[in-house]
Parts: structure tokens; C-alpha cells; sequence
């Protein structure tokens, strides 16, 4: 009879879709993205923004607290300052293996890190052991008043040598 | 009808009572009918099966390995829960907690010491359940997908223990969370945001401590809760415990 809705018919035409496929295909995208944003701000919130660590540059006093061919293991910040004749550098005191905290010994000349038996030379030098990599030389600078400033951020070439 | 013991007689009575039919609506299951009806219409017992083989009691079917990997594992959540009563994940307060705990508290170094305990019992048992499910061929067609369940859960139970291992900040936690992160940080690519992600930074402190804790008590229990029962379900499902498959 004329007036009366018609019952929904197939879609005609190559890659037509129905209405109600249609709808269905939208509603699914739109959870689709929900999803992947509930994902995605779920990460996001448990990456912290604000760190309460201690800072990663300090100073460390004037470059006469190190006589000339010294290691000296600054116990607070992890870092060893080494000074030869040719100049003074830092050295981070974590062992590059698994992250365990090494010591100087001077009696062979080494870093020696407990855990694992890695072995370094005050350069950081990898001579024996599972570690990896060498140990890092960090920023090592004077600020205005003569005292020299380290940052742990800022890892340097082994060739950088601070010339006192 | 005089002779019935007068205990007998009180438990007659009491179950006439209003109050117990009210909380008891069936009376004792007398018929095998109504024997079923109790397991499958009780809340705490209808995901259990009605019947069981009698072959899959034996000691010999499975050393209750299994079983012993889940009752260890209520263990320590009823040991653990009990232990929260004293515990706070914070830095200075952890290591103090612990040493209260054990010569404080009263029954504390039993409750910590029985936590302790469990866990490294679990951790043997359920490398013992996976052995002799291998060696019983358990793991074979259509049991390949509860295999897998069974390798997620110890996953699960091995970073459990792990988690676990930092919560008494001890020299002997600090370290073992040190090196164990570190290994983490190897994975190319995405190893430095997941030890970032779960240290809550680039140190191991507070943060590192408040999320393993809530890892540990809160989202991998859960998680092992889930896995449990579908590791449960599938066995019931697919008959239990020493079901005969065709091609054995």
C-alpha cells in the first residue's frame, strides 16, 4: 500500500553498504578509538612528570681538594673525580653490567666493581669482567667561583679533559 | 524413637527453626538428585563439578601438584592481607615495619616468615606441576591453550616473587631490584620506558617501592585470580583431571 515504509532493501552498486552496517561500522570506530585513547592515557598517567631525586648536577668543590694522580669516590653522588698531570675528568661509579656500585682500589690501580668481578682503569676502560661499556665520563665544568661543577646528565667523550 | 542421642534431638530442633530455614533452605540432600542439587545450586560450590572420577583423586594422577600450587597460593594471600595490617610502602617506614613485624608484633615473624615460606614453596611447586603436566602430556591436543594459561601464570607467580622481594627495603631488595631492572633496560627499544614505567622514574625509591607494592598486592593477584579460574575451568570442561582423550 502507498504511504507505508518499505522494508530495507540490498544495497546496489559495487562496495555499497547498508545503512545500518553503515551506522555499525562508525559506532565500532568510535570504540575503537575509546579504546585505544583509554590506552594510551593510561600510559601516559603512570609516566611521572614531576621527579623527587636528587639533583644530577652538583659541585664538588675546588680542583685543589684533588691532588694530582687521584681517584677520589664521592660517596653522595656516585662519582669518582680523577685528576692526572694532564687534567681532571669524572667518572660515574655504577658499574656498567647490571648497575652495582664499584670501588676504587689503588692498590692494583682498578675500579673494581664486587658484583660481578668487572675490572676499569681510571680512563673507565673496560679490562676485565662482563661489563659491556666503559664507564662513563660525565660533564665536568668551573663555575664562576672556581668550583667545579658535575652533570650526571651530560655524558662526555673520554678525550674531554678538564685542564686545571 | 526415645533412643535418638539428645544431641541429635537439639540439631532436629534447631533446623526446624525459623532462622535456619531461612539461611538453609534445603534440608541434608538424602537423594542423589538432591546430593547434585546441593553442589550445583550453592554459590561457593557450583563451579565446582557435581562428580569427579574417582581415578582423578590418586596421589599418583597428579601428586596434587596443582592443588598444592593453589592452596599455597591462598596462603600467602591470607598471610599477606594480615601483613598489610603493619606495612606501609614508604621509604623510611618500610625497613621499620619489617623489623616490627618480626620482633614486635605479636605472631608477626610467624605470619611473615609463613609468607616467606609459602612463596618460595610456590615457586617449586608450580615449576613441579608444569614438569609433570609435561611429563604426563597434558599439554597435548585439545589441552594446548590451558598450557599456555599455565606458562602465564608463572609468569605471573615469578613477578609476583619478584615484586614481593623489594617490599622489606633491605640491602638484600635495593640490590636485587637494581640488578633486575638493569636486565630490563636491556630489551632493545623498549627496554628503558619499561623500567622507567615501573620504577615510577630513573632511581629505585619511593615511587619504585609504592608501585611494585601495588603491583604486588592489588593488580598481579588479580590478574593470577582471573587466570586461575580459567586454568580451572578449562580442565572441568574438558572432563578433569585424568580424562581419556582419543588419541592417547
Amino acid at each position: 500500500m502507498p504511504g507505508e515504509p518499505k522494508a530495507p532493501g540490498k544495497p546496489e552498486g559495487k562496495n555499497a553498504v547498508s545503512r545500518r552496517d553503515f551506522l555499525n561500522e562508525i559506532a565500532g570506530g568510535a570504540l575503537a578509538v575509546a579504546a585505544i585513547g583509554a590506552v594510551v592515557v593510561t600510559v601516559n598517567y603512570s609516566s611521572p612528570n614531576v621527579l623527587f631525586e636528587p639533583p644530577t648536577t652538583f659541585r664538588a668543590g675546588s680542583p685543589d681538594d684533588y691532588p694530582v694522580n687521584s681517584v677520589t669516590y664521592l660517596q653522595e653522588q656516585q662519582v669518582y673525580i680523577v685528576r692526572t698531570d694532564k687534567g681532571m675528568w669524572a667518572l660515574s661509579a655504577v658499574c656498567t653490567h647490571l648497575g652495582c656500585i664499584t670501588q676504587w682500589k689503588p692498590e692494583s690501580d682498578q675500579i673494581a666493581c664486587p658484583c660481578h668481578g668487572s675490572k676499569f682503569q681510571r680512563t673507565g676502560t673496560v679490562q676485565a669482567g662482563p661489563a659491556p661499556r666503559p664507564l662513563p665520563h660525565f660533564a665536568l665544568g668551573l663555575g664562576e667561583d672556581g668550583v667545579l661543577v658535575v652533570d650526571k646528565l651530560e655524558v662526555v667523550k673520554e678525550t674531554e679533559i678538564l685542564k686545571v | 524413637m526415645a533412643t535418638t542421642a539428645w544431641n541429635q534431638q537439639w540439631l532436629e530442633q534447631l533446623r526446624q527453626t525459623r532462622v535456619w530455614r531461612s539461611i538453609f533452605r534445603r534440608g541434608p540432600a538424602r537423594t542423589n538428585r538432591t546430593r547434585s542439587l546441593a553442589v550445583f545450586g550453592n554459590l561457593a560450590l557450583h563451579v565446582l563439578p557435581v562428580k569427579v572420577r574417582e581415578k582423578s583423586l590418586s596421589v599418583r594422577a597428579t601428586y596434587y601438584l596443582g592443588s598444592i600450587s593453589f592452596f599455597l597460593f591462598i596462603v600467602l594471600t591470607i598471610t599477606g592481607i594480615l601483613l598489610m595490617f603493619y606495612y606501609h610502602p614508604a621509604v623510611p617506614d618500610a625497613y621499620r615495619d619489617m623489623k616490627d613485624l618480626i620482633y614486635v608484633v605479636s605472631n608477626g615473624v610467624f605470619l611473615r616468615n609463613l609468607h616467606r615460606l609459602a612463596a618460595q614453596a610456590m615457586v617449586v611447586a608450580v615449576f613441579w606441576h608444569m614438569f609433570h603436566v609435561f611429563y604426563r602430556g597434558g599439554y597435548k591436543p585439545p589441552h594446548e591453550f590451558n598450557w599456555v594459561i599455565g606458562v602465564g601464570l608463572l609468569m605471573l607467580t615469578l613477578f609476583l616473587s619478584y615484586t614481593g622481594y623489594l617490599l622489606p627495603w633491605d640491602q638484600l631488595a635495593f640490590w636485587a631490584i637494581t640488578v633486575g631492572t638493569n636486565i630490563i633496560s636491556y630489551v632493545p627499544w623498549l627496554g628503558r620506558p619499561i623500567r622507567f614505567l615501573l620504577l615510577g622514574g630513573h632511581i629505585i625509591g619511593q615511587n619504585a617501592l609504592l608501585r611494585f607494592y601495588v603491583l604486588h598486592c592489588v593488580i598481579l593477584p588479580l590478574a593470577a585470580a582471573v587466570l586461575i579460574a580459567v586454568h580451572f575451568w578449562r580442565i572441568q570442561k574438558d572432563g578433569g583431571l585424568t580424562v581419556r582423550d582419543d588419541h592417547e
